[in-house]
């Protein structure tokens, strides 16, 4: 039998330290569901959605009952949107977008991802019409979610691609500004996206997946912490041993709910993704783990080391513990969802500079950022190419997830609720990148990209 | 076989194994081993269970042990043994 002390541990890290399971994301082709008109394509995806996932929602509740671990979201991921409109003749997007919104309200999950575009090396006509349409989408549904992969390392950066996402940024959340430009922390503007992302705002269903599939993001800041403290101010060999202990217990409790689930489901279990996903709860902080590293507020220097440790170390203990590794699998530096993070950027510890050192060393990039809402589209996507440029020449994903806060100034607080949390507005370089982002067209694949 | 682990945690008082035991015969439920301790101050008791003949959902179980433990100022769980054994066994 399993020992009291070791009973205990696993309860006091549920119920303490917040260790839970993030996501069970259902990804779903619907490559089969492409017609000629809206109507039909439509009503193929919005049939096939229901079917796939009417059980979704109660088999995680009753995993969540019977092992006694949170399963916080359960979620639907689709194959990127743009490639089943390509063949309607009517294309409507947003009235896609309204599908989406609807057959995930009629399952109850909390999040849809895969209103899509892949176009790192150029645009089809199906890219054009979608991409053009996500602000109104996005304003107009309230559980989809967006991505549009803008550069990949084979193919280098779309440039025009960031560019257009500079405005549809600025587009989106001008159309959502009654409730703070929430539509834009529904988009996601990634380099090298991931096929089996099971964390939202970023997740579709790639195009090499199956039909169907069943992956886990699990979390747990709170219990890294935890077993930091105690370890307090022992050397680096004993906090990245402390580390992989404590990944290693977190992801095989993912590996179970992961094949429980895909067993109950009768679905194939795709991949656990070892991620540390924070959310706004005190004690559930990627920044204050770093702080217990040593740092007396995070983005202090040293904090790329810290943040480059931590993250390998949870890759490391992970991988023993789960059968199949995949998605993301890096520490989540949201700023809005951290409590830390908050604190950090409120403070001025830290900054966007500081924020984009970090995404060198950890997944995934600058996500859930206020910024000023009169920041020029041409800035943001001089942000966005900066950040395309790491995860090109550092063959990771990066993306951006910027929020230019309408009416807002730095120094301001936008609340969004829930696991979104709250964002202080932070502050960005005041020159120009216009004359850089608007010359057009794509910057060359990297040399290390010629592998064969 | 189906097991289960139950944990009582919270403050020491006469008649915890007595309340908990009913509850799980009356349940069909053969509780395989009992362990207590005192851990952090507090008090610990972890029962393994058999629950393949139970008569009963593992949900409103669940529930019917929250309530008891609710009643006795005692925090009552049930979960599936499963969990345990993945997270500290290789």
């Amino acid at each position: 039998m399993i020992s009291s002390g070791e009973i205990i541990e696993t309860i006091k890290m549920i119920s303490e330290e917040n260790l839970d399971i993030r996501t069970i994301t259902m990804g779903i082709s619907l490559l089969d569901c492409a017609a000629e008109t809206t109507k039909e394509s439509c009503n193929r995806i919005y049939e096939k959605i229901t079917r796939y996932a009417h059980r979704l929602v109660k088999t995680g509740e009753d995993i969540e009952r019977e092992f006694g671990i949170p399963i916080i979201n359960k979620r639907i991921s689709v194959t990127p949107i743009s490639l089943v409109i390509q063949s309607c003749k009517d294309v409507d997007c947003v009235r896609f977008a309204e599908t989406l919104d609807r057959a995930a309200g009629e399952v109850g999950v909390n999040f849809i991802g895969g209103f899509s575009s892949l176009v790192h090396k150029g645009y089809t006509k199906g890219d054009h019409m979608l991409i053009d349409s996500i602000p109104y989408a996005l304003s107009a549904t309230k559980l989809v979610c967006s991505s549009v992969n803008v550069a990949s390392t084979k193919a280098g950066i779309n440039m025009d691609a960031v560019l257009q996402m500079g405005h549809i940024i600025k587009k989106t959340a001008a159309l959502t500004k009654e409730s703070g430009g929430i539509g834009c922390a529904k988009l996601v503007v990634f380099a090298n996206a991931v096929e089996d992302n099971p964390f939202m705002a970023g997740a579709f269903h790639g195009t090499g997946e199956g039909e169907c599939v069943i992956n886990v993001g699990v979390s747990g800041p709170g219990a890294v912490k935890s077993a930091l403290e105690s370890v307090k101010g022992q050397e680096f060999g004993v906090v990245a041993e402390t580390l992989k202990k404590t990944a290693f217990k977190v992801t095989r409790m993912g590996q179970l709910v992961a094949q429980e689930a895909s067993k109950r489901l009768g679905v194939p279990f795709g991949i656990v993704d070892l991620s540390l996903a924070p959310t706004p709860a005190v004690g559930d902080s990627v920044a204050y783990i770093l702080e217990e590293m040593g740092l007396e507020k995070c983005g202090a220097h040293g904090t790329t080391a810290a943040l480059a440790l931590l993250n390998d170390a949870v890759k490391k203990g992970g991988i023993m513990a789960s059968s199949y590794v995949g998605g993301l699998s890096g520490a989540f530096i949201p700023v809005s969802e951290d409590a830390g993070m908050i604190e950090a950027v409120s403070c001025g510890a830290l900054s966007i500079e500081k924020l984009e050192a970090m995404t060198c060393v950890c997944s995934v990039g600058l996500d859930m950022i206020a910024v000023a809402g009169d920041t020029p589209a041409e800035t943001i996507a001089g942000i966005i190419a900066d950040e395309a440029a790491i995860g090109v020449v550092n063959s990771k994903t990066t993306a951006v997830r910027i929020i230019p806060a309408p009416d807002k100034k730095v120094g301001d607080l936008i609340e969004f609720g829930g696991l979104l949390g709250s964002a202080p507005v932070i502050a960005v370089g005041g020159y120009s990148s216009k004359g850089f982002v608007t010359r057009g067209g794509r910057i060359p694949a990297p040399m290390h990209s010629l592998k064969n | 076989m189906k097991r289960a682990i139950i944990t009582v945690i919270g403050k020491d008082m006469k008649g915890i194994i007595a309340k908990v035991s009913t509850l799980l015969a009356d349940n069909n439920i053969n509780i395989m081993d009992i362990t207590q301790t005192t851990m952090q101050d507090m008090f610990t008791m972890i029962m393994l269970c058999d629950i393949t003949d139970m008569d009963t959902e593992f949900s409103a179980l669940a529930e019917s042990l929250e309530v008891l433990g609710n009643s006795l100022g005692l925090s009552i769980r049930i979960q599936h043994e499963d969990i345990f054994n993945s997270m500290h066994r290789i």
